[in-house]
């Protein structure tokens, strides 16, 4: 007999399975469209999923973040100068050190989104918007037009690559990858780590956790700096797709990885989804763009994330109950 | 009563001189003379009546922007939407303006009214969501700004139904009517004078009604509002329908007054200005004119700016940033500054709290 | 022979303006329960925090087992052996027990926490002092009772020998407080040390062997439980003979102000809150309503002033019809309302005491005209109630939020009072209050009573409802179990039929 949880439970599974049969439909329709729109879904995917892992650990350590948008632009701007300006030491020299620029520009953004929420305990969407409008100021301002920076490789997958329908989700930028390994990384240690134990009962009832000697103002500030890295990820995932630096090339991504960890009730893997989601809606648009296959101007496509994250806050997400101390800094007695 | 209006007013200029300061540093790192760009900065916002009527114009949107900001604030709520609602008022406006003909003293402010309507409609369906879903304002107006962003693309883009038939491939609506025009007295908006007049109407509303009153209750305190009897997710929707319809006729003003038209992407950044002129104004309608003013006054003189100093015009973001963090944080600026603490400029924001449900 | 685990000489701890305690000293030994009396204000939490390492002290030694301890902090002092159950659970709601009970000190295979390991110590825990917990329930779904175990068990799993409970039974019935009470015993058998904080003095005579009153922030007493009277006691507590009773005169009950029949209501998790509710209330009578807390008794007070919708039930109140009422409606009949919450729900801090004055009549003549607000009218009120009700503030136009507690008090209550005709609803009027408010609040209900409206006093005290209630409603899970005059009532009957142990 199945109980109302076990049909519960069913629904992923049932979901899923739809969803491989609309894949192979569409696939045996036209199959090179589909494999184009699944890659693509990956792509765009990815600097969402990371956007939002972003926000999910600052916000579950008791932190709201909407300047994940201002870091990635950061990202992406310290990223591309550091790349270009080191394109002699070699491509992959020079991709690593624009990487790794990248995070940390972000990291430091993050810490200081941290040390405005925790020390100064500003008000966290102001600090926020500050981070934001800074960003896009300071990276148009110092932005200088013309230098180039190596083109990232493509990475296939030796025989996932070659697979039908979806060989071109294994045939993506290094840094595809690896936000997908980070999703898993961190749903894992936000589960069932010490630091993930830690981290939801400082941003649940961060007393409780101090007066078992959790420093919580510590912690607060290495995951705003550990998420902002990832964030910076975000940013250098937009470099790799673009390869070159463009004033505003976030274009409201930062935003939307904030719906998308809305979407992902806080947790990792729910991010994922989300992030999928809208990845495929994206790939979806670029295609028929593409094909100029239906007369559907493309503003309504990009309508979508937006209507879709109202339309989920609004009417499903009543039951994701964000982390009782965001947006709240703590004060020691 | 002298000292404490000094008070009130020094942080503000403080952190407004400390913006400058960080503004400076950065213009002396890209190698440039920051006195030479700050003098261009005051020539071109204020040497001269062409001058000073395009910081009049580009101050009367920000006026706008940063009341719809403030008045979002004295109910405890955060619009961060007042790009798209300015977006879609200045559309609706154009549209309003171009398609229909009739006398100037019906078809003007019609127009303008029309913007502001279509814009308060997009602050009501914010309102609505978070009195009775929940749903946060600031994802919702995050979100509606790309909404309105990419609809008002639509209406003037090549298939749109707005588009200027004669504009080619440039996105567009047609001029508006001459009748649906703010005139211009001797060079200088006055359409600066509606957004003046807006101020003082949302001043003497929180200062002197009793629904002003009841606003400034929700938002300081909602649950005792709710004790006293005051009906708070009403209070939510009408607030958030007037911080909407502030912003959507400071977009019809634009098209109205200055543009003669609507077109994509005009005045991107105008609602993060709002936010840093309203929390500048410490959220009070009458001083929501000065800070648009500066502010305004620098983006006017932001292109001789960059003839003369070769300095990019968007320092004046990062200038701005800087203003709204000092402003946030007034305990960096007493650092700073060995400012004594004082109750007169201590009543802080606090205004994220988790999102929805 | 007693081994001393702890022993504090000479603290002292000074707030600006404030000397909140004066040289305390303070012993216990192995397998002792030190009662800790004293009011609110008393010092007790100061020296509590002090000894927990969340203050510093400006002066004083501590020594633990017999060494000199410097405690730098609640790390250290959980280093140390002390384990401390706060007043407010310090629990993650979301979390499971065996989550809550290691964190901080998880036990960890590998780069995970051992989740088996976790449960099986917590399991072996609470067999041990007979704790009933289950460790795999989420916290937040678990009663009161249990939650307090599992804070006990929080402290036991980090090797706490002493052993700090503050306040420990204010959200529990009389039964559940016997039954912590009974814990408390046992863990003293095993060794362990154990501060009692309360201001409960059946308990302290019950379980404690030496008792500590403080006062004013100083040592008063200290005495052996042995010899000691509730009577002493409370003398010494309160620095004053103590009247255990209200004075009143006898209630004079008119007709019926306020008339429930049936009431349905649900609460914010869409809970069925409140399960056909019946009670009445009439002119000059005061109704205690006494429950555990959450048995439906803040809904009850909602429905009441129109914040909560009804599910199904009717009320009546001066024989209108007030089912679907909103708040003003209710205000208008001349209901007032002293919120449980007082100074969070029921006043606007930045706000002046003239506009919180107003706070429920700013849309009546003559404080509004044609929908603008009337600075002169508004002015008058305020003098007029400042002087009525003798609250002491510099102006009308200073902020509230600068004034004391007891002056904010007395500007909710003169608000909601001076123009109360019919009903006064007071939800939890005693909580986090100092004595002197208490009596305030107190003689102002009687003296409302007194003129003819009828009053319903909500409250967790069963003390506050036996010395002023002249008829006293039992809640339990929302229902009405008990409805008697308090001359008939007695605390174990009342109490019994709080923990839902019998029907009526």
């Amino acid at each position: 007999m199945a109980s109302p949880t076990n049909t519960k439970r069913l629904i992923p599974w049932f979901a899923a399975a739809l969803v491989l049969a609309a894949i192979v439909a569409a696939w045996s329709w036209k199959s090179g469209d589909t494999e184009a729109v699944l890659g693509r879904t990956v792509r765009a995917a990815a600097p969402l999923i990371l956007g939002g892992l972003c926000g999910l650990i600052g916000e579950r350590s008791g932190i709201v973040n909407i300047g994940i948008e201002g870091q990635m632009l950061i990202s992406a701007f310290a990223g591309f100068m550091a790349s270009s300006y080191t394109a002699g030491m070699g491509t992959l020299a020079s991709l690593v050190i624009g990487i790794l620029a990248g995070m940390i520009a972000a990291a430091l953004t993050g810490t200081f989104m941290g040390w405005c929420a925790i020390s100064l305990k500003m008000d966290q969407i102001i600090a926020g918007t500050v981070v934001n409008i800074f960003a896009a100021g300071f990276t148009s301002y110092a932005f200088i037009q013309g230098r180039t920076q190596p083109t990232y490789p493509q990475w296939s997958v030796p025989v996932l690559a070659d697979l039908p329908i979806v060989g071109k989700v294994f045939s993506q930028g290094p840094l595809t990858y690896v936000a997908f390994v980070v999703v898993i990384i961190v749903q894992f240690a936000l589960f069932r780590s010490r630091w993930g134990l830690r981290t939801r009962a400082v941003g649940e009832h961060p007393s409780a956790a101090d007066t078992v000697g959790i420093d919580v103002l510590r912690l607060r500030y290495v995951n705003m700096t550990i998420a902002g890295s990832l964030a910076g990820i975000a940013g250098m995932l937009l470099l790799q797709s673009a390869s070159v630096f463009n004033r505003g090339m976030t274009n409201g991504i930062g935003f939307i990885a904030l719906a998308v960890m809305l979407f992902g009730r806080y947790r990792p893997f729910g991010v994922l989804l989300g992030g999928l989601v809208l990845g495929f809606f994206n790939g979806l648009q670029a295609q028929l763009q593409f094909r100029q296959a239906f007369d559907i101007p493309p503003q309504f496509f990009g309508m979508i994330p937006f209507v879709f994250t109202i339309a989920v806050l609004a009417f499903a997400g009543v039951s994701a109950r964000p982390p009782a101390a965001a947006g709240v800094p703590y004060e020691k007695e | 009563m002298k000292q404490r209006q000094w008070d009130a007013l020094r942080l503000p200029l403080i952190a407004v001189a400390l913006g400058l300061l960080v503004g400076c540093i950065l213009i002396v790192l890209a190698g440039n003379n920051p006195a030479t760009a700050y003098w261009a900065l005051v020539k071109g916002s204020l040497s001269g009546v062409t001058e000073l009527g395009r910081t009049l114009d580009k101050a009367t949107p920000l006026v706008m922007g940063g009341l719809a900001v403030a008045v979002a604030f004295k109910a405890g709520l955060f619009n961060i939407g007042g790009q798209g609602q300015l977006l879609l008022g200045a559309a609706v406006a154009a549209y309003f303006g171009f398609r229909f003909s009739m006398p100037t003293v019906i078809h003007l402010p019609l127009a303008m009214a029309m913007g502001g309507l279509a814009a308060g409609l997009l602050g009501w369906l914010v309102g609505v969501l978070k009195a009775t879903r929940g749903t946060h304002e600031v994802i919702t107006t995050i979100m509606l700004n790309f909404v309105a962003a990419n609809l008002t693309d639509w209406l003037t883009s090549r298939d749109g139904p707005w588009k200027d038939p004669e504009s080619g491939a440039i996105a567009r609506t047609p001029l508006v009517n001459e009748s649906a025009e703010i005139p211009r007295l001797g060079g200088l908006p006055t359409g600066f004078l509606v957004a003046v007049l807006a101020a003082g109407i949302c001043w003497w509303v929180f200062e002197k009604t009793n629904f002003g009153f009841e606003v400034r209750t929700t938002g300081l305190n909602p649950k005792a509002a709710r004790y006293a009897g005051i009906k708070t997710q009403r209070i939510i929707v009408t607030t958030m329908v007037m911080s909407a319809f502030l912003a959507g006729v400071g977009g019809a003003i634009e098209t109205q007054g200055v543009a003669g038209r609507f077109q994509p992407g005009f005045n991107t950044g105008l609602g993060f200005d709002g936010i840093t002129i309203a929390l500048l104004a410490r959220t009070n309608p009458l001083a929501v004119v000065p800070a648009a003013l500066l502010i305004g006054a620098m983006d006017a003189g932001s292109t001789l700016m960059q003839a003369e100093a070769d300095v990019a015009p968007e320092i004046i973001s990062v200038i701005q940033a800087s203003i709204l963090f000092f402003i946030a944080a007034p305990s960096v600026v007493r650092f700073i500054v060995r400012m004594r603490s004082d109750a007169a400029t201590d009543d802080d924001m606090r205004l994220s709290s988790g999102w929805g449900a | 022979m007693t081994t001393s685990v702890l022993r504090a000489r000479g603290l002292t701890k000074r707030f600006p303006g404030v000397l909140a305690n004066d040289s305390v000293d303070l012993d216990l030994n192995r397998g002792e329960i030190v009662g800790l009396l004293g009011e609110n204000g008393a010092g007790k939490s100061t020296l509590v925090k002090m000894l927990f390492g969340v203050y510093e002290p400006d002066e004083g030694t501590m020594e633990i087992g017999g060494e000199p301890a410097d405690i730098s902090g609640p790390a250290d002092a959980i280093a140390k052996g002390m384990g401390m159950v706060h007043q407010h659970f310090q629990l993650v709601g979301p979390l499971t027990v065996a989550d809550n009970v290691v964190l901080g000190a998880e036990p960890r295979s590998g780069l995970f926490i051992d989740e088996k390991a976790a449960v099986e110590s917590v399991r072996e825990l609470s067999e041990k002092f007979g704790l009933d917990v289950d460790p795999g329930a989420v916290v937040e779904d678990l009663p009161v009772g249990v939650q307090q175990r599992v804070e006990i068990l929080k402290a036991l799993y980090r090797g706490a020998d002493i052993l700090i409970l503050d306040e420990p039974s204010a959200v529990l019935t009389p039964q559940e407080t016997d039954e912590l009470l009974e814990v408390m015993r046992g863990l003293a058998a095993t060794g362990v040390g154990i501060i009692f904080i309360t201001h409960k003095l059946r308990e302290i005579l019950a379980v404690t062997d030496r008792v500590v009153v403080m006062r004013g922030g100083a040592v008063v007493g200290a005495a052996d439980t042995a010899g000691s009277t509730q009577e002493g006691l409370a003398e010494l507590m309160v620095g004053r003979p103590v009247i255990f009773r209200v004075e009143k005169d006898q209630a004079v009950p008119g007709p019926t102000v306020l008339y429930v029949q049936g009431l349905v209501a649900r609460d914010d998790r869409d809970q069925r809150a409140l399960d056909n509710i019946s009670l009445q209330v009439r002119s000059g009578e005061i109704v205690g309503v006494a429950g555990v807390e959450g048995n439906g008794q803040r809904e009850l007070v909602e429905t009441l002033t129109g914040l909560r919708r009804i599910t199904s039930g009717t009320i009546t109140i001066d024989g209108e019809d007030v089912t679907r009422a909103s708040p003003r409606d209710i205000h208008r009949l001349g209901v007032g309302h002293v919120p449980e919450d007082r100074e969070k729900d029921g006043l606007v801090s930045s706000y002046s005491v003239a506009d919180n004055l107003v706070l429920n009549r700013y849309f009546k003549k003559p404080f509004s005209k044609s929908g603008l607000r009337d600075f002169a009218a508004i002015a008058r009120n305020a003098e007029k109630l400042v002087a009525d009700y003798g609250v002491a503030t510099p102006a009308i136009t200073t902020g509230v939020g600068t004034l004391s507690g007891g002056n904010k008090q007395k500007v909710i209550v003169a608000r909601e009072l001076s123009e109360t005709t019919s009903l006064v609803v007071a939800s939890q009027p005693t909580r986090g209050v100092d004595v002197g408010s208490i009596e305030f609040i107190h003689e102002q209900l009687v003296s409302a009573r007194d003129q003819g409206a009828g009053v319903l006093l909500v409250s967790a005290e069963l003390d506050e409802i036996f010395s002023l209630a002249d008829r006293i409603v039992v809640l339990y899970r929302g229902r009405v179990v008990g409805d008697m005059p308090a001359a008939d009532a007695t605390v174990e009957q009342v109490g019994l039929l709080m923990a839902g142990a019998v029907d009526a």
